[in-house]
């Protein structure tokens, strides 16, 4: 499985972001091989329109099974969102990707549209 | 002579003063008012007349063409508003972001993106004596109120160039719905009240209207309400204060009936006459 995290920063520690188009950054788990990759998509804060479908794109990109992430995507994102095989849970924004994992494993956290 | 009403803050009487102001100058010349809130116009409860024609608005979007598309996703390196992306081998449009500015469409080496005309939203007609009125709403669930507000300047051009006052209802804020109906006249009244938001909205709506270089002045609803800091801001700022309508419970219950006001409040009506003689000076 490949686990795609928002998040504030780079690594196990760092926190959920809550914010889904404007993430700092885009982490991803590979389950398979154990590997923690962060992308940086900071750059986003220069695009005032469509952060939403840009990191939709991204994160179609980096071909994930598994979305988990705060608030959840606004309209436009979740559209392209749909288009994907891609299960997505929010809520878990403040944990950190750690105890997001562990939550998502212990089947507790919620489902996104 | 274009004027539009405007103002920072939400409620402070745009479209009072506007239907006021309309009626009261179509006793003597032919008036055009147009409500461009485009999102809940409510200048036509005001305005008692039978007769409305309707016009549908549309705007283009581009539609991809999956077979004339080569998928070099150049679209998507033009598009200022992202509303377009590439998923793979797909692309796709997101109407709601799309500006209409046919970039896309007009450069597309394939033709793959051809522009198709969808609904926006509608112009409705009244017309009572010397008075012609245009309200302008957009379909429900769509997001910018820009467009509309542009076909609705353009349909006025088109059908009442000639109206010798055109009075313009303009969306409230300092954003692009508000710079799209203001940008396009000759002279911008802000109405606002003496209340701390009213005086950090109007401040706001200056920069705005100062920055697109349009001559402007300032009418202050409900005088009597909160303090005196906005009359010393317009005193410092050197901003002419056209007229002050006076806090009266009776204007607001009037009002919450639908009813014209300058007819039975004469501090209303004296307010209009201020107004009214400083257009006709611009003229």
């Amino acid at each position: 499985m490949r686990i795609i995290f928002t998040s504030t920063g780079e690594g196990w520690d760092a926190k959920i972001d809550p914010r889904f188009g404007r993430t700092d950054y885009i982490l991803v788990y590979d389950e398979e091989k154990d590997e923690l990759v962060a992308h940086d998509n900071r750059e986003i804060m220069e695009v005032a329109h469509g952060a939403g479908p840009k990191t939709a794109q991204k994160i179609h990109e980096f071909k994930a099974d598994v979305l988990i992430t705060g608030n959840g995507p606004g309209g436009n994102a979740a559209g392209i969102l749909k288009t994907m095989p891609l299960k997505i849970f929010i809520r878990a924004g403040g944990m950190s990707i750690r105890e997001a994992y562990e939550a998502y494993k212990d089947d507790a956290l919620e489902p996104g549209a | 002579m274009r004027i539009a009403i405007a103002s920072g803050k939400g409620g402070t009487g745009k479209t009072f003063l506007a239907v006021n102001l309309a009626l009261k100058a179509a006793e003597t010349q032919t008036t055009l008012l147009m409500d461009l809130d485009v999102e809940e116009p409510n200048g036509g409860i005001f305005i008692q007349a039978d007769a409305a024609d309707v016009h549908k608005v549309t705007r283009a979007i581009p539609i991809w063409d999956p077979g004339a598309c080569n998928l070099c996703g150049k679209c998507i390196s033009w598009c200022k508003f992202n509303a377009i992306i590439k998923l793979g081998e797909m692309i796709l449009v997101m109407p709601p972001l799309c500006h209409s500015c046919y970039a896309c469409s007009e450069l597309c080496p394939m033709q793959a993106l051809p522009m198709e005309q969808q609904s926006l939203g509608e112009i409705r007609h009244l017309k009572l004596g010397k008075l012609d009125f245009t309200e302008s709403k957009l379909d429900i669930g769509l997001e910018q109120s820009s467009p509309l507000i542009e076909r609705t300047l353009e349909f006025a051009d088109e059908h009442f160039g000639d109206k010798e006052l055109q009075l313009l209802d303009s969306p409230p804020g300092t954003a692009c719905a508000m710079v799209s109906a203001v940008k396009t006249v000759d002279y911008v009244i802000l109405i606002s009240e003496p209340t701390p938001f009213g005086l950090f909205d109007l401040n706001l709506a200056v920069e705005t209207v100062r920055q697109l270089g349009l001559p402007f002045s300032v009418v202050i609803n409900r005088d009597g309400i909160g303090n005196n800091d906005i009359y010393k801001y317009l005193e410092k700022e050197k901003i002419q204060l056209l007229a002050k309508i006076p806090h009266q419970r009776e204007i607001a219950e009037m009002y919450s009936r639908g009813e014209i006001i300058y007819q039975q409040v004469p501090a209303v009506d004296e307010a209009l006459n201020q107004i009214l003689s400083k257009i006709r000076s611009l003229s």
